[in-house]
């Protein structure tokens, strides 16, 4: 899902919830209507949101597997061409040693691994950006603590203002709100 | 934690503390304590700078000392942190999230610590970017079959994973501080560090993916870690150090130790701040627990060490085993034995685990038999070498004990900024394990 730049607008509708079950209900029905750019903001993770949003992206575990790859390559191989280039004979030492050259290759595995991992996840979620245009949404401020928000956006094809808060107002949330899109911040 | 637990109340008690932290006086105390130390530290590693490892004790044979010892007590320190988040956020151990954030903090500056240990033991310390492999014009690389090598990369990793998993786990915490902050300077600050987080679905499936990835692969990690410095060991010909419960002996005495200061942390914290609701009674109960059984495993190693020794019966391994129960050093065994095992047997009462001063109190002397531990593996095995010609005595110098106490504050200041500064508890993960429970109302 691509969301709208944030010039459009309205940018979207936002509904606002105080229970998780309400917003994973709300998320569910938005679906079944055919909305399809939408978006969901809560405290914290909620087991049944990637699933009730369609989503099932594998792309950070498989980003996970290339930087482990990547970075047990990287060890062993800067072992191997640096003893090869640079031999040092001391101590009656092979040359090539694969079982001590495995402790560095295990640790830039896990190095690689997480640097990708987690710099994927950041990438993918487009992070940071820190202005967006649902900041400006009443009440948004509590998304962090203990309310539960519905964002329908302005680029889906299904989005038409009146009819969408129509039916934004039929899911029963505390109130349906238009996200102004805003300026960026001076 | 309470019934009544609602999720409003949750988030206003974790981020009232860095918005408006109560006690500050208490909080200036410790931290102008903890400043005066790492003055010492600046001193200590100042003189060093100048004047070269002369000025502490170690000389052939025990080229060691303190600085080694030291560096595995705190690195040690440090996997508790890692295995409390990782390994209980895997196993799906509900209870951690009272207690991951400030033990992976303590993992952090714990290894920061270690990390300066062997450098400032390099005796020039400021090239120790040589370990670093670089194409230089020097046509030399580091010796990748050297523990000192090993080292490098094992803290090097160590110190960005522990980082990179701790911060992605504060973000969603710093949103929620930055959605409450009221002044301008804590909004942009706060609001910098969050990244601009706010809570989407998408991105909390990824964020999750990326955690549990990180911890699943961290748990490992910390068990090749202290495995890689029990190996520094086992890498020398030394009589004494060669015994194949060495890794699992490490790793085990480094949860151990680790625990404790969790422990200590926990009951300070718990005290300090108010958290009486968050950090429960069970929670400390069972840290106590964990750290029982670490102990018990820590004790396996000392009896098995002793059995190598007797049933390979060789002269010099013998004669280890004889000089730490009756040497020049045996004051460390004993003092680890003692300081170990002795005080952690109150544990097995359920009226004493539920006493956080007692508690306190064990988790300490846990620290000190620890410490003992590390000196003990060291001093005893180095100080008498297969030759005569190689005997010697190490006595650690004023500096070094300076230096020691400047470590104490290279952990203390920034924990305690820390602590001022930042959520301690993991809000969104406590809200989150409560109404899997069903035990969160929504206000």
């Amino acid at each position: 899902m691509r969301e709208p730049s944030a010039d459009r607008q309205p940018f979207g509708l936002m509904a606002e919830f105080c229970a998780p079950e309400q917003l994973v209900h709300a998320v569910r029905r938005s679906r079944e209507a055919g909305y399809r750019s939408l978006d969901a903001y809560s405290p914290y993770p909620l087991e049944e949101m990637p699933q009730a949003l369609g989503m099932n992206g594998n792309a950070v575990p498989w980003l996970c597997l290339a930087g482990g790859v990547l970075g047990a390559a990287t060890g062993y191989g800067l072992q191997l061409f640096t003893n090869d280039a640079y031999p040092i004979a001391t101590g009656g030492r092979p040359l090539f040693a694969w079982q001590p050259f495995m402790l560095i290759t295990f640790e830039l595995m896990v190095l690689f691994a997480v640097g990708f991992t987690i710099a994927g996840m950041l990438v993918l979620n487009h992070l940071p950006r820190l202005h967006h245009p649902v900041f400006a949404v009443t009440d948004f401020h509590r998304a962090s603590a203990d309310r539960f928000f519905l964002a329908i956006f302005c680029n889906d094809p299904r989005f038409e203002i009146t009819q969408t808060a129509a039916f934004l107002q039929s899911l029963e949330p505390l109130r349906v709100e238009a996200i102004q899109s805003t300026e960026e911040p001076e | 934690m309470s019934e009544t637990a609602s999720d409003t109340r949750i988030t206003a008690e974790i981020t009232r503390i860095p918005l408006h932290y109560p006690h500050m006086r208490n909080w200036w105390l410790l931290f102008g304590f903890s400043l005066v130390l790492l003055g010492c530290f600046f001193v200590a590693a100042g003189a060093l700078f100048l004047n070269g490892v002369g000025m502490w004790g170690n000389n052939i044979p025990v080229n060691w000392g303190l600085a080694i010892s030291n560096y595995v007590w705190f690195l040690g320190i440090g996997h508790a942190g890692t295995l409390i988040s990782a390994l209980l956020l895997i196993t799906n151990a509900r209870w951690r999230n009272s207690l991951n954030r400030f033990a992976e903090a303590m993992t952090l500056f714990a290894v920061v610590c270690a990390g300066l240990y062997p450098i400032l033991h390099l005796g020039r310390p400021w090239l120790f970017y040589w370990m670093a492999p670089y194409p230089n014009t020097m046509t030399l690389y580091p010796q990748f079959k050297s523990p000192l090598s090993w080292d490098f990369f094992a803290v090097l990793t160590y110190l960005t994973v522990s980082l990179l998993f701790w911060y992605i786990g504060i973000v969603p915490d710093l949103a929620s501080v930055r959605d409450r902050a009221k002044t301008r300077r804590a909004q942009v600050l706060y609001g910098l560090a969050a990244l601009g987080w706010r809570g989407s679905a998408r991105h909390w499936a990824r964020w999750q993916q990326a955690y549990r990835l990180t911890a699943a692969i961290a748990v490992p990690l910390v068990v090749s870690v202290h495995s890689e410095i029990s190996l520094l060991f086992a890498a020398g010909p030394i009589p004494g150090w060669t015994s194949t419960v060495f890794p699992p002996y490490f790793v085990m005495g480094a949860a151990f130790s680790g625990f404790a200061v969790v422990l200590m942390i926990a009951v300070t914290l718990r005290h300090a701040l108010s958290l009486r609701d968050i950090v429960t009674e069970r929670h400390l109960d069972l840290l106590a627990r964990f750290l029982l059984t670490t102990g018990l495993m820590t004790a396996y190693g000392y009896v098995y060490e002793v059995f190598d020794a007797l049933y390979g019966g060789q002269k010099q391994d013998l004669a280890t085993l004889h000089d730490r129960f009756t040497g020049l050093y045996a004051y460390s065994y004993w003092g680890a034995v003692i300081f170990n095992f002795v005080p952690l047997q109150l544990l097995w009462f359920r009226g004493i685990r539920a006493r956080p001063a007692v508690l306190f109190l064990i988790a300490t002397s846990v620290v000190v038999g620890m410490w003992y531990e590390r000196y003990m593996l060291l001093m005893t095995a180095l100080y008498r070498d297969y030759l005569v010609s190689s005997w010697g005595e190490y006595h650690a110098s004023l500096w070094e004990w300076l230096l020691f106490a400047g470590m104490i504050g290279v952990f203390l200041a920034p924990f305690l900024l820390f602590v001022r500064f930042l959520p301690v508890i993991s809000a969104f993960e406590v809200k989150e394990a409560l109404r899997e429970t069903g035990d969160l109302s929504h206000a």
